[in-house]
């Protein structure tokens, strides 16, 4: 291997050999696999289900017959992260603020806790808040009737907020921590009001966890199958329903191929297009600084 | 502040606290509750079904941990040494397996390995190995193992990576330069080094296999592993043994993450201790 560094030989045997297993497993589960949905998504679905050899454009034409699955997606995915987004930031603000040393791991590790518990368990446990006799009762015994919570966007979106909070917090944290105190006080010494210093010191300066947030949980939500799947119960569907729907109950493989393949697309165009907005906005941010 | 710090962590910790609470549901509906009994527990227990998904589980979660693991930090440790194109499809490899959604990883996965399974498995029945009639290679524990480790492998390439960048490189030098040998270096410098990533990468991996549902919905054919098992339980109807299963579900995990708490700690104190 031309490509190695000025390392002999042996050596560059023993790197073939650590990369072997490594390589194979990328080759065989990743890209074969990626290869293969890709020229499914071309074909035709044998009368039977399955895959029909072809070549046709037909499957991605037919999208549309998902729009409500993709436009359910790219609404509540994106509206979702900017609520995580919003509860996260004053919490994350407070741990690495404002609150005590001694407290402060504490703290830290009770919003982990529930990122490494069953992700399937805490959205279940919300069918029983939102469903008959959680919220909707409660609401009755006050005199409010006929409030429907389970099975709405409402409920999907308070599932998202409550399986993805932790995740948001953590790099938010993370960037406010690494905040140099200093700033703050040069700030207010200089007379700037607390909302001033907020805006104009505090927010910028913490962007980077912002966007490594935002990125994983949108990037999560976009594949998102649970969530709806328990508190949208057919009714708020995603593209991961449909998929699901396509390839274990249907069995239209090359139609579910195109849907997963063009899902795949959406999601990358979507972050490309975030992060040229952010970077952008940093370049004018930059400038008005001058 | 301190006000809103405490709503979030009551709107965290709430529904779980609910979940235990109603899993010493004595009532025989899951909706109402009468306080106190450990009736639906002792049932629990005694269900076959959920036992055997519970190992199913443990034993596909410890395999991909162990293979992401070493796997992983191999990897890790031999592109360090490489550059050029070799280095940037291995870099882009590596963010794709994480990037692209579980759900599409595991209809490519179903749908390659049925695909590939369809062809050798009449090859193999011709060859007279396995039995002609059924089926030599199919979906299940192999399969699931396989795509979980896909994926935790690229978080353990990630964390590993990151560590051996941070590292001091001075004393790998000067190691040689005594005259140990790669492997000694390896097992007396850098792997000591590394060892808090390479745990952290075991950890992830372990709790991400313990805890997929999507991935394996998809490959594992016929058996079934404890989030398969809960979510059809779900599906089914809310039954207390539902929450019974969710408070041992939460129990294993909680044991795990402070087992993993008190190994790593253990271990850093050591390290502190020498260094």
């Amino acid at each position: 291997m031309a490509s190695t560094g000025n390392t002999g030989g042996p050596n560059n045997r023993v790197t073939a050999m650590l990369l072997l297993p490594t390589t194979l497993w990328f080759f065989l589960l990743l890209v074969m696999p990626l290869v293969v949905i890709a020229v499914y998504s071309l074909g035709e679905r044998a009368p039977a289900g399955g895959y029909q050899p072809a070549l046709t454009l037909a499957q991605y034409g037919n999208l549309l017959a998902r729009l409500k699955a993709f436009t359910n997606t790219l609404t509540l995915a994106p509206l979702g992260t900017v609520l995580c987004l919003l509860i996260a930031y004053p919490l994350a603000y407070y741990l690495a603020v404002k609150a005590g040393r001694g407290a402060k791991p504490f703290l830290l590790t009770l919003v982990i806790i529930p990122f490494w518990t069953s992700f399937l368990i805490r959205t279940y446990a919300w069918i029983y808040i939102l469903g008959g006799r959680g919220i909707p009762r409660l609401l009755e015994m006050i005199g409010i009737e006929d409030v429907r919570l389970i099975y709405t966007p409402t409920a999907v979106l308070i599932g998202i907020v409550y399986g993805y909070l932790p995740l948001m917090v953590l790099p938010i944290y993370v960037s406010l921590e690494k905040l140099d105190k200093s700033l703050l006080e040069a700030a207010s010494d200089l007379g700037a009001s607390p909302i001033r210093t907020f805006f104009q010191v505090t927010l910028p300066l913490s962007a980077p966890g912002l966007v490594t947030g935002s990125l994983l949980v949108f990037i999560l939500l976009m594949g998102e199958y649970l969530i709806p799947a328990l508190l949208g119960g057919g009714k708020v569907f995603f593209v991961g329903n449909a998929l699901v729907d396509l390839f274990l109950q249907s069995r239209n493989w090359p139609f579910g191929s195109a849907v997963a393949i063009a899902l795949v697309g959406i999601m990358l165009a979507a972050v490309a297009l975030y992060l040229t907005l952010v970077g952008r906005d940093r370049d004018r941010q930059n400038v008005s600084v001058l | 502040m301190r006000l809103y710090a405490a709503a979030v962590y009551l709107f965290l910790y709430g529904p779980i606290a609910l979940i235990v609470l109603f899993s010493f549901n004595s009532g025989r509906h899951a909706a109402s509750f009468e306080c106190c009994a450990t009736f639906w527990y002792s049932r629990t227990f005694n269900n076959t079904f959920l036992i055997e998904a519970l190992l199913n589980s443990l034993l596909i979660a410890g395999t991909t941990a162990v293979l992401a693991t070493i796997m992983g930090t191999m990897a890790s440790l031999a592109l360090q040494r490489v550059k050029g194109p070799l280095r940037l499809i291995f870099d882009a490899l590596t963010y794709i397996a994480i990037i692209i959604p579980g759900i599409v990883i595991g209809i490519a996965t179903l749908v390659a390995l049925v695909t590939a399974f369809d062809i050798l498995n009449p090859w193999i029945a011709s060859l007279g190995l396995g039995d002609a009639r059924s089926n030599t290679l199919s979906l299940g524990y192999g399969s699931v193992i396989a795509a979980h480790t896909l994926f935790t492998m690229a978080l353990v390439i990630i964390i590993v990576r990151a560590r051996i960048q941070g590292m001091d490189r001075s004393l790998i030098e000067a190691s040689a330069d005594l005259y140990a040998t790669p492997w000694a270096t390896f097992r007396q410098v850098t792997f000591p080094q590394i060892f808090p990533a390479v745990m952290a990468g075991f950890l992830l991996s372990f709790t991400f296999s313990f805890d997929d549902f999507i991935i394996a919905f998809f490959v594992a054919g016929s058996e079934t592993t404890l989030p398969i098992y809960v979510f059809s339980s779900i599906r089914r109807g809310i039954t207390p043994e539902t929450n019974v299963i969710a408070t041992v579900v939460l129990t294993v995990s909680l044991t795990l993450l402070i087992i993993a708490q008190v190994l790593t700690r253990s271990r850093a104190d050591r390290g502190g201790g020498k260094g």
